[in-house]
């Protein structure tokens, strides 16, 4: 946790109400998001019991499994739910826009909009994975067989469930995720976890303070647990009897009030997030959402084999390189779009804000073959600057300008300038920052990272295991190393 | 380590890799720059080179261009725009160049991993990976290519190779790219020879014993220098005395002192604890302490470029250094970066001092192990009282994995292994 969160944790104490430790909202918001709050049956590993599911706060639609033990019944579960998903997930696959790719050498098309789930906690995005995994290999033929619409549904809950891997990504978000990036509360991250306690602390109801209202929320017949795993007593007193009464509406009705509640809650959330200013940066990581369901949807379209269960050598690799890039960019947007998600590198020493106090705008660099325009500008900065000579900073206000810190003396940072002036000798009015202006300068880049090379699946090395063997669908797919 | 050499040449001509451990300050370096000498005159080139930064590929180049026979080029390979430093430039007998083809005819070729991660082609018969422990896997898999047989050297016991993405997607997987180069590469190739260097020429007889119970508990490893071989005396003495006095004194005497500040939660960069380090690097040199061993047995004064202060986190350094005069050669870093290097002195700012929590980055070995073993003489530790309660609080709670294998040393047992020690070398504030 850095200084900054402690410190809005401990107001939140103090205040009684969670605290804001964002200015803009930093996911993006489906006007029509997929709410999906999924239950599971406790004792046995991973055994759907109930979901709610809707894009609509009016209509939310119950899926029940009358008895989870029932493998068919299962089946026949993720046959419904893959009848809403999937048609969830088509709505979108129609306007199309044309945007360059590969550095402008080629163009593709890309659906305007994209699907967005939302859950309510981190266990919700375990479900969606596992659930996925469990579907994605059956066979719609032959023995066992399911309904053809069962492994569509798989790859589609894994394609959401890798996106959430991804940071940045927005396409399968948990509540308590997206709350807790926004607002601090004045609890554990533990109880964070739980929406009800969460929401408690940022809209307490009137007359309440934020830990009141998270104390009540502690309380499972006033809000029932958000899921996949229910509450205990209610699993002994109320479920148990009701499954083995064989009464569907008796089932129905005892479900449905454990889930609605999170309903409410949900949407309380959706607008709460959605009364936050987006910030700037937010459309352009959902485009590469919308980029990477057009890809799948043509995958799928092309026939394309269900996602392996494991990655191979080569695949982990890339994969955690891709990673790794889209944090890093991930953590720059954010930070410029945010002053206060900024403030946590300033007191880090990795930015620091000032005013300018000198600025030499029309300065030449003559010591190369060809002279070049390099002006230098004195940042006086009251933050401690812990970057030395030779680091290049960024400031989030001129996202094209590089500047390398030529000295640091006391209090006064000298930059160099370069990018963003033209091509002159003579810097455009307005491009070199002036005398008086206050800047903030990070070390954080959003610039375009070159991907690495990896070597082929086929050039594996030995010291990896060398190349793996060819992908063959089998019966045997859906089997698990242990089951 | 004399006799180890000729066995890790021979192993090398008969399998595809080799391993040798390295505990800290165990003639490491030595090793590379001698096996590169034998496999120069046996004729085993051309030879590829592969370091972890810069700086690294930069001393490797300087002691390989004193200890081969003249003539023999040795090529850099290192990024566009990168300068070379004077102690590279100086020598004619190495070229430059951001392309295998600018290189000329140098049979040795070294640069950084990242760098020869950028070539698509060309095959070297003989591979070298300095700090192999230092690398991550999925740096292996983009290097592999380019060589046949390959020498793996490094400290198993240093801090592991990490990212910014936290993932559980890889783990059990044999090729999981967040681990080091070395587990990945002894997975796939369990019979492949490891080689162990016994003795650490770095820590003192005081230190050697200490550290390899933590941190290398099934190797183990003795100290080169017996008891009394090396001393550190105070030459002036101190004026009314005091904790600082008493700490430097005791480090002095037995190699070690614990400077324990008052329990109490802290921000991570506690002000009291980093001026208490700060204070204590200054106080060895106005004590004007010199350092008698093997290699100065009539002493060399501790100069500030001897002395270096260690701790978790950058803000932590940088606040330790707000205490220093400006001018001051006293190395302050995190333990990443003062891995592979070596003082007469260190002060450690413990990693868990004042924290209410005990994470797995703050309970990592490497982390620590790093940071107690950078010294030829003495080290003091600096801490907030209450690090073993703080410990027996945070029992190691990591989720267990299947097909991960168990990796030892574990941190919260090094850590109580090293506060155990510490116990009787501790000064109160």
């Amino acid at each position: 946790m850095s200084a900054l969160t402690a410190l809005a944790r401990a107001s939140a104490v103090q205040a009684g109400v969670a605290q804001p430790i964002a200015t803009v909202r930093h996911v993006h918001l489906s006007s029509r998001p997929l709410v999906f709050i999924p239950l599971s049956l406790a004792g046995e590993a991973h055994a759907p019991l109930a979901a709610l599911v809707g894009s609509s706060v009016e209509s939310p639609q119950l899926l029940v499994v009358p008895q989870p033990r029932n493998r068919d019944q299962r089946f026949g579960f993720a046959a419904t739910l893959a009848e809403i998903l999937v048609s969830y997930v088509d709505s979108f696959c129609g306007e199309t826009e044309t945007v360059a790719v590969d550095r402008g050498r080629d163009v593709r098309e890309r659906y305007v909009d994209a699907p967005q789930i939302l859950v309510p906690n981190g266990g919700g995005i375990g479900f969606v994975r596992l659930f996925g995994r469990s579907t994605r290999f059956r066979r719609t033929t032959g023995e066992w067989a399911v309904d053809p619409a069962v492994p569509l549904l798989g790859r589609w809950l894994t394609f959401f469930a890798e996106r959430a891997e991804y940071p940045g990504s927005s396409m399968l978000v948990s509540m308590t995720g997206a709350l807790g990036m926004h607002w601090a509360t004045g609890q554990s991250s533990v109880e964070d976890a739980n929406l009800a306690a969460l929401l408690g602390w940022i809209a307490p109801p009137a007359g309440m303070t934020g830990a009141e209202a998270a104390l009540e929320a502690e309380d499972p017949l006033r809000w029932p647990p958000a899921g996949p795993a229910t509450d205990p007593t209610f699993d002994n007193e109320v479920l148990a009897p009701a499954i083995e009464s064989g009464s569907l509406s008796t089932l129905e009705k005892a479900l449905r009030d454990q889930l609605e509640p999170t309903w409410e809650l949900m949407w309380r959330g959706v607008s709460l997030l959605r009364a936050l200013p987006a910030g700037s940066r937010v459309e352009r990581r959902w485009a590469d959402d919308r980029g990477a369901f057009t890809g799948y949807v043509e995958y799928v379209a092309e026939g394309g084999f269900p996602q392996a269960k494991l990655d191979v050598a080569v695949a982990a690799a890339q994969r955690l390189a891709k990673l790794e890039r889209a944090q890093a960019l991930y953590d720059a947007q954010r930070a410029y779009d945010d002053p206060l998600v900024l403030a946590e590198y300033r007191l880090t020493g990795e930015a620091f804000a000032g005013s300018v106090v000198a600025s030499s705008p029309d300065r030449l660099d003559a010591s190369g073959k060809k002279r070049v325009l390099r002006p230098h500008i004195t940042v006086r900065s009251d933050d401690p600057v812990r970057l030395g000579p030779g680091v290049t900073v960024v400031s989030p206000a001129r996202p094209a300008q590089k500047g390398r810190i030529v000295s640091v003396s006391g209090s006064d940072v000298v930059l160099e300038l370069s990018g963003g002036m033209g091509r002159g000798l003579t810097a455009p009015p307005g491009s070199v920052p002036e005398v008086g202006e206050r800047l903030t300068y990070t070390t954080l880049t959003e610039s375009y990272q070159a991907p690495a090379a990896f070597p082929s699946r086929d050039e594996t090395p030995w010291t990896h295991g060398g190349p793996p063997a060819e992908y063959v669908p089998d019966n045997e797919d859906a089997a698990e190393e242990w089951s | 380590m004399t006799d180890v050499l000729p066995g890790v040449l021979a192993d090398l001509t008969s399998h595809r890799g080799v391993v040798v451990d390295s505990p800290p300050g165990a003639g490491k370096s030595t090793l590379v720059v001698k096996a590169t000498k034998e496999m120069v005159s046996s004729g085993q080139l051309p030879l590829m080179i592969v370091a972890q930064t810069n700086e690294q590929v930069d001393d490797l180049i300087s002691r390989l261009i004193t200890a081969l026979p003249p003539g023999v080029v040795i090529g850099r390979l290192s990024a566009q725009g990168y300068v070379p430093t004077p102690r590279v430039a100086a020598h004619a007998s190495v070229t430059v160049g951001s392309k295998v083809a600018d290189l000329g005819p140098a049979l040795i070729v070294i640069g950084t991993a990242a760098k020869w991660a950028t070539l698509n082609d060309g095959q070297w018969p003989w591979a070298i990976v300095d700090e192999a422990y230092q690398m991550r896997s999925d740096m292996l898999l983009r290097i592999a290519n380019r060589f046949d047989k390959a020498l793996f050297v490094g400290d198993p016991g240093q801090l592991d190779p990490f990212s910014v993405v936290e993932s559980e997607r890889w783990n059990g997987l044999t090729w999981d790219p967040m681990q080091s180069a070395v587990a990945v590469l002894l997975r796939h190739n369990p019979h492949l020879p490891v080689h162990r260097l016994p003795v650490s020429w770095r820590l003192p007889f005081s230190a050697a014993p200490v550290v390899s119970q933590a941190f290398y508990p099934f190797t183990g490893f003795s100290s080169g220098t017996g008891d009394g071989d090396r001393r550190l005396s105070l030459t002036t003495a101190s004026f009314g005395g005091g904790p600082v006095d008493a700490a430097v004194e005791t480090a002095a005497a037995t190699g070690w002192a614990l400077y324990e500040l008052p329990n109490r939660h802290t921000l991570r960069t506690d002000a009291e604890a980093a001026a208490a380090c700060a204070s204590l690097a200054q106080r060895f040199l106005e004590r004007g302490a010199v350092a008698y061993s093997e290699q100065a047995p009539d002493g060399a004064p501790v100069t500030a470029s001897r002395i270096a202060i260690g701790a978790a986190h950058r803000d932590q350094v940088a606040a330790i250094r707000s205490y220093l005069p400006p001018s001051s050669e006293i190395t302050v870093d995190t333990a990443n970066r003062l891995q592979g290097r070596e003082y007469d002195v260190t002060i450690v700012l413990h990693p868990l001092s004042g924290r209410r929590d005990a994470t797995a980055f703050h309970l990592e070995s490497g982390r620590l192990c790093v940071l107690a073993s950078r010294h030829r003489h003495a080290c003091v530790v600096v801490a907030r009282a209450g690090i073993p309660e703080l410990l027996d609080a945070h029992p190691s709670t990591e989720p267990v994995h299947l097909n991960v294998p168990v990796k030892f040393p574990d941190g919260w047992e090094a850590n109580q292994s090293i506060m155990a020690h510490l116990n009787g070398h501790r000064v109160n504030v």
